[in-house]
């Protein structure tokens, strides 16, 4: 019980951290914000319930007041913007992809990570993500896709990335990993 | 942990943070419904609610509605090309109001009373025999671990640039998960070892 919830606690922190942090250089020096590795490793880390938990908590606290998201925004402007929608599909896609990595045991980790983000971490948040931005532009579903397309090469990076960091994490802390107990 | 609240008192910070909170949600359904006069008349209200808090405030509250600029020109854009002036005009002008409505609320609600809103949310749980106990602790937490943790990933990215000539990357991601889990389970001892976060009636382990 204390366990559990203490690490939806510090996981829900961890993306508040990773929000905070100066944005991460990738290999070839394009920089990326880490706090939606962080939603992903939430779900890949502690699993479908936990893991959507977490990103629930820290939702809160946005919701709160507190200025936690990437950027130092916050508050409850961040449920209205025109990108609520992906910031709304966190806890839905931190979810499937801890289903995905409970379910998913064959295979190497970092794979079936790589790929549970891409399907939760892109096709569901993006899904989410289209739905608000065309309620708030008011445009068709289609033309909003085709608005956020660009950022989905980034996003495939931070997936495989998410992959890597499970995997070593994994391999660190063998029973951190509630996903496959 | 510093929150968005503006440290510039207003009338406003007086009203009750639920009142503000119901209000914020029935005008921000409203606003999907009015036309672009109704929208127009809707954004000067905000614009003179802000003004009501005096000019610094109302240039705080603008400063925070910096990020929809790149919305607000794919718009101008996007309409300018098809001619639809109108429909723009009213999607640009809800957006503003929207986020500033929102923002308004943030602004002028300190934490202590957002906390009290939502642990009255949660009074039907408690009524039900659920323990919101674990929320609220979890919520103390989340505060008090946050600025920790980035403290911890300024220590990694410090070792990192005493050790390598190159940026730190997301590689540094990885020590910072470790160590959150560690605390976490730290925690849970201490929890745990003072009487855990539950009534030993609820306790099922």
């Amino acid at each position: 019980m204390e366990r559990g919830m203490t690490r939806i606690a510090l996981f829900a922190a961890l993306i508040a951290a990773l929000g905070l942090i100066p944005s991460l250089t990738l290999a070839f020096g394009v920089p990326i914000t880490a706090q939606s590795m962080g939603v992903m490793l939430a779900g890949a880390i502690l699993g479908a319930k936990r893991g959507a938990l977490a990103v629930l908590l820290f939702m809160v606290l946005v919701a709160l007041g507190l200025p936690l998201l990437a950027g130092g925004r916050g508050g409850l402007g961040a449920f209205v913007a025109p990108t609520s929608g992906f910031f709304l599909g966190w806890p839905v896609a931190a979810f499937v992809i801890g289903l995905i990595v409970e379910r998913l045991r064959s295979g190497p980790l970092a794979v079936t990570v790589a790929l549970a983000s891409i399907i939760g971490g892109i096709l569901v948040m993006y899904g989410f993500g289209i739905v608000g931005m065309s309620i708030a532009l008011d445009k068709t579903l289609a033309e909003c896709a085709v608005l956020v397309t660009a950022f989905v090469p980034g996003d495939i990076v931070k997936a495989v990335l998410t992959g890597l960091i499970a995997q070593a994490l994994a391999r660190s802390r063998p029973a951190a990993l509630l996903s496959r107990q | 942990m510093i929150s968005l609240t503006s440290p510039i008192r207003t009338w406003a910070h007086r009203v009750p943070a639920g009142f503000k909170l119901l209000a914020l949600s029935v005008l921000t359904v409203l606003l999907f419904r009015l036309d672009l006069t109704g929208l127009v008349l809707a954004a000067l209200g905000v614009a003179c609610l802000y003004l009501s808090g005096g000019l610094a405030f109302a240039a705080q509250g603008a400063l925070h509605l910096r990020m929809l600029w790149p919305f607000l020109l794919l718009i101008a854009l996007w309409h300018g090309v098809t001619g639809q002036i109108q429909a723009g005009a009213a999607i640009a002008l809800r957006l503003l109001a929207a986020l500033a409505l929102a923002n308004f609320v943030t602004m002028t609600s300190r934490l202590t009373d957002m906390i009290a809103v939502l642990t009255w949310l949660l009074a039907p749980l408690r009524r039900l025999g659920l323990s919101t106990r674990a929320v609220e602790l979890a919520i103390a937490m989340v505060l008090r671990f946050t600025p920790m943790l980035v403290e911890n990933g300024q220590r990694l990215a410090m070792s990192w640039r005493a050790r390598s000539r190159r940026r730190p990357n997301w590689r540094i991601v990885m020590p910072m998960a470790a160590l959150a889990l560690d605390d976490a389970d730290h925690v849970a001892e201490a929890l745990r070892a003072r009487g855990g976060i539950l009534p030993d009636i609820h306790r099922r382990d």
